[in-house]
Parts: structure tokens; sequence; C-alpha cells
């Protein structure tokens, strides 16, 4: 009996160690799986795999223009966020460089961030403008009409020039305006205030 | 502040209302009082269901009922409500049950496809948010999905790129957690606009509620998937109109993180991600993917959209920062609270603190507007990562005071001022605000929102 104890405080300490969550999870089967679900096909996958790393990864075949781009944008955007891309109330502002010094949005809280003078990446206006808009009919744009707009709204934001063709290689070359002012997040709580 | 009449309450917009990600995450938008008051609701009431509700709601009246703080529509309207209710036997049982019809907590609609309401915290007791309750944040409105047809596929950095239905997910080991869930922008209204004494406790913190969970633990699907070490962030992605998506560390996965399929007893609801959502307990909201259809591991974040043009928090130094996981400590006096009122003698004062980084130690109380702070009482369960009730009794003598509370976690942060953020993040930054606040009563005994501490 004794012994039989013995056993059976060791096993609870055991399971303790390793990481006290098996009382929880109950035992792994031998496998180290529960073999449930199904294995992905490939064209499962290509079929939801739509994002673009910024470094370009995930960029489809295609092009656009910046002359395509304002088609694209007249017909598709301009009746939420304006011919020129200024926003019309509650939607957002998407093209501006102002205020283009000192990156202020800290200290002002009226200065308007737009894809101009805050966005990071590039390739993250490509890829949710392919997911997410138009807002009424998202995914509806063919892969070039999402090049040729999103060339037409980075040339407003004058971050590429007029006559560049947008596609997988020159989209990932593109270097935001906002680029460099991004840090991570390192507070790990305690007393400071930051 | 205008508030609507239930009948020009327009059916959502179509094409969308507050839109930019900005308003709906907590801009004064919401600075108006909740919902209707209670002349609204009697008109309208009386309008929808006629004359015997009238005669009904003024034996109500004649009985003295408390005020309903907010409310629409009286949940039970075939209740009588009799001068003796001993004499007549009340109502039979029914398939789902309402509330009382002298309780109507609302949240706040706008209307938006890319919309926010808040959780009417001035009208809760103890930690759990009834799920109808629960404050609603989407980007695309709220997709209606079919758990028959709906899939999760895990792909990229792994062994078996695998596909799991509901039902296998609900096979799964499940762990059962209570914990919170708080937009990243909650706190932004009271931030930006501090002297507006018509904020609601709903208004300023609205955008958090608490609740259990079940699912199964990330760490547990990964195993199942035979992710490979090399696999340092993953990618997850709601299968809502626009496709939300978010990078979020393996740390998380291998440390708290679930895949989550009910709330507080029942499916989850489909405003919080039905039918199965990413659960990271003590993480900004947006990062707890909704509707999850997908997570691809990779070995860099993919820098979303809702990563960079959103909750990110500009700073007076000239950067931005990224990546603010981690939900900052605060508490909330949601009683009394504004457009409450106090009378002479004793009271409650009570409320909500929480952090994202572990268990609240400590809620001070102050009601001279911070000259003098006293503990208030923790009511257990004292939980990491989960709202803790506080309170603490308070005899109003009549004279003016300000109300404040102020949270510890135990990392040992304390809840700062408003200055001491505009001090070191600038007046213009954007989320993660949490500073102090609280209720001014005047010697009428009306209370107002107090927001410069
Ligand atoms: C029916 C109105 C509508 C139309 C049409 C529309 N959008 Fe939008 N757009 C919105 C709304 C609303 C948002 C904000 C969504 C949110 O808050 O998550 C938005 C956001 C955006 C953003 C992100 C802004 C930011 O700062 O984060 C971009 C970029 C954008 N839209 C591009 C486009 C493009 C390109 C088109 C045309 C192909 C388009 N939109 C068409 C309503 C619209």
């Amino acid at each position: 009996m004794r012994r039989f104890m013995c056993t059976v405080v060791v096993a609870l300490i055991a399971s303790a160690c390793s990481g006290g969550t098996r009382a929880e999870t109950g035992e792994l089967p031998a496998s180290g799986r529960y073999e449930l679900g199904r294995a992905a096909t490939a064209a499962e996958i290509a079929a939801q795999d739509i994002d673009i790393g910024p470094d370009g990864l995930g960029l489809p075949a295609g092009s656009g223009t910046v002359a395509q781009g304002a088609m694209v944008f007249g017909a598709q955007c301009a009746s939420c966020h304006g011919v020129r891309g200024e926003g019309i109330s509650p939607f957002p502002q998407l093209i501006g460089r102002e205020p283009r010094a000192g990156f202020p949005f800290g200290r002002d809280p009226r200065a308007v961030k737009t894809i101009g003078n805050y966005w990071p990446y590039a390739t993250t206006l490509f890829d949710y403008v392919r997911r997410a808009m138009p807002q009424l009919t998202p995914g509806s744009l063919s892969d070039d009409e999402v090049y040729a707009v999103t060339a037409w709204l980075l040339a407003q934001n004058e971050v590429i020039a007029g006559d560049v063709v947008l596609n997988a290689e020159t989209l990932r070359l593109v270097k935001m305006p906002a680029r460099d002012r991004f840090v991570v997040d390192d507070r790990k709580g305690g007393p400071e205030i930051r | 502040m205008t508030e609507p009449n239930p009948s020009d309450r327009a059916p959502a917009d179509p094409t969308g209302e507050i839109t930019d990600g900005i308003s709906e995450d907590g801009d004064s938008a919401h600075g108006s009082a909740n919902g209707l008051s209670r002349r609204d609701l009697l008109t309208g009431a009386a309008g929808a269901i006629g004359g015997a509700l009238l005669a009904r709601v003024g034996t109500l009246d004649a009985q003295g009922a408390p005020a309903q703080p907010t409310g629409v529509t009286p949940a039970t309207a075939g209740a009588q409500v009799l001068a003796d209710p001993t004499k007549a036997p009340g109502l039979p049982t029914s398939g789902q049950g309402t509330r009382s019809p002298f309780v109507s907590p609302q949240r706040t609609p706008t209307g938006a496809i890319a919309g926010s309401s808040l959780t009417p915290l001035q009208d809760l007791s103890g930690t759990i948010t009834p799920s109808d309750l629960h404050f609603e944040r989407h980007h695309a409105g709220i997709p209606a999905l079919d758990p028959a047809r709906h899939t999760l596929l895990i792909h990229g950095l792994v062994d078996r790129p695998s596909v799991f239905t509901l039902a296998d997910i609900m096979r799964f080991p499940y762990v059962s957690r209570v914990h919170f869930v708080e937009c990243s922008g909650n706190g932004r209204a009271a931030y930006r606009d501090p002297n507006n004494e018509t904020f609601t406790a709903q208004s300023v913190a609205g955008l958090a509620a608490n609740s259990e969970w079940i699912g199964v633990p990330l760490r547990v699907l990964f195993q199942e998937v035979g992710a490979k070490p090399e696999a340092t962030w993953f990618l997850a992605e709601g299968g809502d109109a626009c496709v939300m998506t978010r990078s979020i560390p393996m740390a998380k996965a291998l440390d708290d993180a679930m895949i989550v399929w009910a709330q507080n007893g029942e499916p989850i609801r489909p405003e919080q991600g039905y039918p199965m959502r990413l659960l990271l307990p003590g993480w900004e909201g947006n990062a707890n993917v909704k509707w999850l259809r997908r997570l691809e591991l990779g070995t860099a974040p993919w820098m979303t959209r809702w990563e960079t043009s959103k909750y990110t928090d500009p700073l007076a130094s000239g950067t931005a920062r990224q990546f603010s996981f981690e939900v900052d400590a605060r508490s909330i006096i949601t009683a009394p609270s504004h457009p409450g009122t106090v009378t002479k003698g004793w009271c409650n004062i009570s409320g909500l603190a929480w952090s994202g980084r572990g268990a609240i130690t400590r809620v001070e109380v102050s009601t001279d507007g911070a000259k003098s702070w006293v503990d208030a009482l923790l009511h257990p369960p004292v939980a990491s990562k989960a709202f803790t009730r506080f309170s603490i009794p308070w005899s109003w003598d009549g004279g003016a005071a300000a109300l404040l509370s102020r949270a510890t976690d135990d990392t040992g942060y304390v809840q700062p001022t408003r200055e001491q953020i505009v001090a070191v993040r600038g007046a213009g930054t954007d989320y993660h605000l949490n500073h102090i606040v609280g209720w001014r009563v005047d010697a009428d005994g009306r209370v107002f929102f107090y927001g410069d501490s």
C-alpha cells in the first residue's frame, strides 16, 4: 500500500513538472497526437493563403499601372474615399503626406494618418485592399486591379513615380516614408510608465 | 447630448457609418449617455405594444420602481405587476428567459458595418459579463457562419497541414478559463476629452468584457499538426468580410492561447466569433481573432493593416510603437457613476479592475480627488487576466466629492494618471489608454464624469 501511494505521488509530481496541465489535457496518445482533423489539400491551402509578407512573399502574378489604378479608384473606391482619396466622412482619408515633418502623430491628436505619412509597408496596402475592399464587395477585384489601385494610391501619396508599373517585383522594393518610425513594444509591466 | 428616439433608429446602414476604426475603437463617438431615457422607453414601448402596457407601466411607477438606467424594450412584456403579487399566480415557464421588466441594460449600437458597441458596465455586478451584453467590435460586420461548413486550416511551418471542423476541435481535451477581452481603443474617449462630464462607465471603459471560455489550448493543436521549431510567429485569420488578420508570437501559443468554442455556458455568440475564435488571455482584443478560419506558422510578423495602420501607438518621440499586446492594468468605478445619483448616508463604491499581465493585487479608492487613498476590498476570485470586482462602503455627507480608483497588478504596475501618459506618450497617442478616471459628486447628489485626475 505504502509503495503504491509513493508511485501515485511520484506520478503526480511528474505530471506537475511536465507543465501542470496534464490533469486538464489528459494523457497524450502514444503517437503524440489525437489523430483528429484531416490533411489539407494543396488546393484548399492555395484558396485561403492570401496573405502577403512585408518582404513581398505571397504577391501574385499580374501587374497594374498608375493610370489603370485611377480608373479602378474612380469606379470602385471614390464613392466612399473621395475622388482625391480625401475621405468622405466618416470613411478614412487615404491620400496626403502632411504633416510631412517630424512624425508628430503622438503629439498632435489632429494630425491625420494616411497611407503616405503613416503606413510602414506598401505590401500591407495590396494585402488589405485585396482582402477587405471595396467594403461592400470585398474580394471582387482582380489581382491586376489591386496592383493598379495600389499603384495609384502610392503615386498620389508621392511614394512612387507616375510611370511605375507595379508587380510582385516592383511592389516588394517600395520603401514607405514611415518605414523607420516603427518600434516594437518592449514594455514588460513593473512600475515604469512608458 | 441628444437621445435618439427609438422610432428614428434606422436599421443598419448598408453603407456603413463610423468606419475609420478610430471612432469605433473608443473615440468620443460614444460620448453620449448610453441608450434611451426612461421617457423614450415608455412612449416607444407604448406605441409598439399598446395601451395595456402603458397601464402596467403606470403600476410600476406607482410602486416607485427605481428608474431604469438604460433600456429600449421591457424584456417580459407579458408580465403583469399586481398591487399584491401574492394574490394571483404568475407566468408559466418559458423556453427562454428574459430579464425583469425593471431591468434592461443595453449596448450602444451605431449601425455601422465596421462598428462597435459597448458593455453597460454600470448595470452589471460581479465579474462575468452576460454574453448578450459583451461589447462588440468588428471591421466588416458579423458574419453568419454555418458550423457544418466552417473549418480551421492550419498550415505553413508544420509537418501536417490540416483542416479541422468545429466537431474536430471539440473532440480535443479542453480547458476552461475566465478571462477578459478588451479592445485596444478602450479609454481613448476619456483620454481625448477629459472634461466631458456626461461620459458614463460604459462610454469610458465599456470596450471590455469578462467571460468563462472553453476550448483547446493552442499548443495542443500545434502539437497535433507538428509545428516546426523554427516557427516564431503565426498569422490568425478570420472568416469575416475583411478576412481580419493578426500576427501573433509563437510564445503565446506555447503559453496560454486557446481556440475557444464556448462562452458562459453556451456556444460563442455570433458577435464574439461563432463558431470559434482565438483567445489570447490578457492581450488586446483585436488580436483575439473571431470567426477563426486559418492559422499559418511562419518566422516573422506579416505587418497586416491591423498591426500597422491601426492598433499602433504614435509616441511624442516621433515613433510609433507596435505589437502592444499586453493590456495595461485599469480600474473603473461602475457605481456610483454618471448618470446616476447618490443620496446622503451609506452606499457602496463598486467597480472593476483588470490587468493583461496577471492578477490585480490592489485597488485604491479616493473620494477627495486623489488627495488621499484607501484600499478597496477585492472580491474573490481575484484571478489572473480576469475582471476583479472591488468595493468599499462609503458614507456621503453631502459635501463635494471626487471618486477615483487606481489599480495595481502583480508586476508592480500602478495605473497611471492621464498627465503621466501625456508626458511620456503625448496627447495624440492613440490606443492602450488606461489612465485613472472617476466621478464628481455635486451637492445635489448628481454624479458626473471626472476625467482630470
Ligand atoms: C462602401 C464604402 C467603401 C468603398 C467603396 C471602399 N472603401 Fe475602403 N474603407 C471603407 C471603410 C469603412 C474603411 C475602414 C474599415 C475599418 O475601419 O476597418 C475603409 C478602409 C480602407 C483602407 C484602410 C485605411 C486605413 O487607414 O487603415 C484602405 C487602404 C481602403 N479602404 C482602400 C479602398 C480601396 C482601394 C477601395 C476601392 C477598391 C475602397 N477602399 C473602397 C469603405 C469603403
